[in-house]
């Protein structure tokens, strides 16, 4: 199971420019708020995208759910 | 039903669906957290909307989430294009967004646009000066 500080590690390193604040109570379900300059010209969509699939096959699996809020700085 | 007709069959229902929704349960028993509070904001616009029950096949969430490259439920789509999942559709609702993207009117509890930069005026512009 990642931690909160696991998870924010992995999408500050995959995402270039990436800042993300993440919370869990659980292990299981993680709410992240991620800004970054990558996202600068994207739909939401395509922001999620890009923070969902630092995680791939994992999230459903070891990762319940992750809450998402992007933003660009 | 082989994997490639669920997946034609999803393309068929969110290309013949102005508005639709993939989701754990029905509107009227969802199984799920996320899936109850995207229905309750469709509802809340009195927006028409299809749902699809993800949860009796298994294939189905595979071959949607292999279609849409979105790997969470629910998801929303409108005019064939994905909006998002619970977050992105809750963040839309709340800034309006969704009501005008499905050309509805916002609920009376949602925030309306505030005019930008408006001072605290006086009095406010009524209709009456506005005719004359």
């Amino acid at each position: 199971m990642p931690s909160a500080s696991e998870v924010k590690t992995r999408i500050e390193a995959a995402i270039p420019g990436a800042q993300a604040d993440v919370e869990t109570v659980d292990e299981v379900h993680f709410s992240a708020s991620v800004r970054a300059t990558a996202f600068d010209g994207l739909s939401r969509v395509a922001q999620h995208r890009l923070v969902m699939d630092v995680f791939g096959d994992e999230l459903g699996g070891s990762i319940h759910a992750l809450a998402l809020k992007t933003e660009v700085p | 039903m082989s994997d490639n007709e669920i997946r034609d069959a999803i393309a068929e229902a969110i290309a013949g669906n102005e508005v639709i929704l993939f989701m754990k349960g029905t509107p009227d028993r969802p199984a799920c957290g996320f899936s109850a509070r995207t229905v309750a904001m469709l509802e809340a616009l009195e927006t028409p909307f299809a749902a699809v029950d993800i949860l009796p096949d298994p294939r189905i969430r595979q071959e949607l989430s292999a279609l849409s490259s979105w790997p969470t439920i629910p998801q929303l789509f409108h005019k064939g294009e994905l909006l998002g999942g619970c977050d992105i559709v809750s963040e839309m609702y709340e800034s309006g967004e969704l009501a005008e993207t499905l050309g509805v009117q916002p609920p009376p509890d949602a925030p309306e646009d505030a005019p930008a930069g408006a001072d605290p005026a006086p009095t406010p512009l009524g209709i009456e000066n506005r005719l004359s």
